[in-house]
């Protein structure tokens, strides 16, 4: 019986791998898969990267109401280097796009974008000259939260839906069963 | 141990948990929000509808106002005139097409000021994150609310 194949893209889009995984089959790999993708879903430390008036909303979030300690994120890291989710919140201006590039490139793997709000997400109101349309132009997002701001309940269901992405990332297959292969065999 | 000891550390360290045992009687603040909800306000908007009459013909008219008050433009009317055989508004004319670009909205609520019939309205549901741009292209068939059975 053939096995599902699912095609993935290595995240760091700075180095573009398309590879194949075989799902299903080796207990070992699955179990180090589940106990893995728990524990990046359930540590993630956001980059304390506020550039608007999301912020604003992106610290409520972590304030005691909503309590985003509560999804073992209350860490926000000011150092790009001990963060691996970077919650874009807020207008990403021209100016600012090749900063958070960088800051994007500094981060370790494995790494996460949350775009949040509508400028981050689609440039918003903001269809001028200055902002960039859109943060996806810049960095891979994986999940975009809509909203003008999103509410911290809105901001915790797109982290919810980040970790549910997480979960069902498999750690451990990809690097026994990464195959790179030509852009003709993906678009094929 | 000195007085010294006593008077510069354990007091105040016992003074700071004080004020930590008394907060203790305090109600939690925290929502525990995938299991519970906050009430939204009265006048949030968030997630937009198009509402019908209770006979189960559409509201909206396909007069594009809405997609005019927009301040992000993200509103994308088509309209098409309505015939005796096909009727689905009760005006001239209705939309064929109604596509909200849910990610670039702003939820401002100017298109449900807009409307001159009320069809477009913003209810409370929060939940829009999604991980595809693509699906953040909401088209009338998901805005649109399904006839209220009259049983």
């Amino acid at each position: 019986m053939p096995k599902r194949v699912e095609e993935f893209a290595l995240h760091d889009s700075s180095t573009p791998v398309i590879g194949s995984v075989q799902k299903g089959g080796n207990v070992i790999l699955t179990t180090t898969d589940y106990v893995f993708s728990q524990a990046r879903a359930n540590s993630l430390w956001p980059l304390t990267f506020g550039l608007a008036c999301c912020a604003i909303e992106m610290m409520s979030t972590a304030a005691s109401r909503f309590d985003l300690a509560r999804f073992g994120m209350e860490a926000f890291r000011p150092s790009p280097r001990q963060a691996d989710l970077m919650i874009i919140a807020g207008r990403l201006s021209k100016k600012m796009a090749p900063v958070l590039r960088q800051i994007y490139d500094q981060m370790p793997e494995p790494k996460w974008v949350i775009s949040m709000g509508a400028c981050a997400s689609s440039g918003g109101v903001y269809n001028n000259y200055a902002i960039v349309q859109g943060a996806d132009q810049v960095v891979p997002v994986d999940v975009y939260v809509p909203g003008c701001p999103p509410s911290p309940d809105a901001l915790l269901y797109g982290i919810i839906k980040l970790q549910e992405k997480i979960k069902r990332d498999r750690f451990a297959s990809k690097l026994i069963e990464l195959k790179p292969r030509t852009i003709e065999e993906v678009s094929a | 141990m000195s007085v010294d000891f006593l008077k510069e550390v354990a007091k105040p360290v016992m003074a700071g948990l004080g004020i930590t045992a008394r907060r203790l009687r305090n109600k939690k603040v925290t929502i525990s929000y995938p299991e519970q909800r906050r009430e939204q306000y009265p006048r949030t908007r968030w997630r937009h509808a198009l509402t019908r009459y209770d006979s189960g013909l559409e509201r909206c008219i396909g007069c594009s106002l809405c997609a005019g008050a927009c301040p992000a433009r993200c509103i994308y009317v088509e309209a098409a005139p309505n015939t005796d055989e096909d009727r689905k508004s009760p005006g001239e004319r209705y939309a064929v097409r109604y596509e909200i670009n849910m990610i670039r909205c702003i939820f401002c609520g100017f298109c449900q000021e807009a409307c001159p019939t009320g069809a477009i309205v913003l209810r409370k549901e929060f939940e829009l994150a999604d991980y595809h741009r693509e699906d953040f292209i909401y088209t009338k068939e998901m805005l649109l609310e399904p006839i209220r059975d009259e049983a």
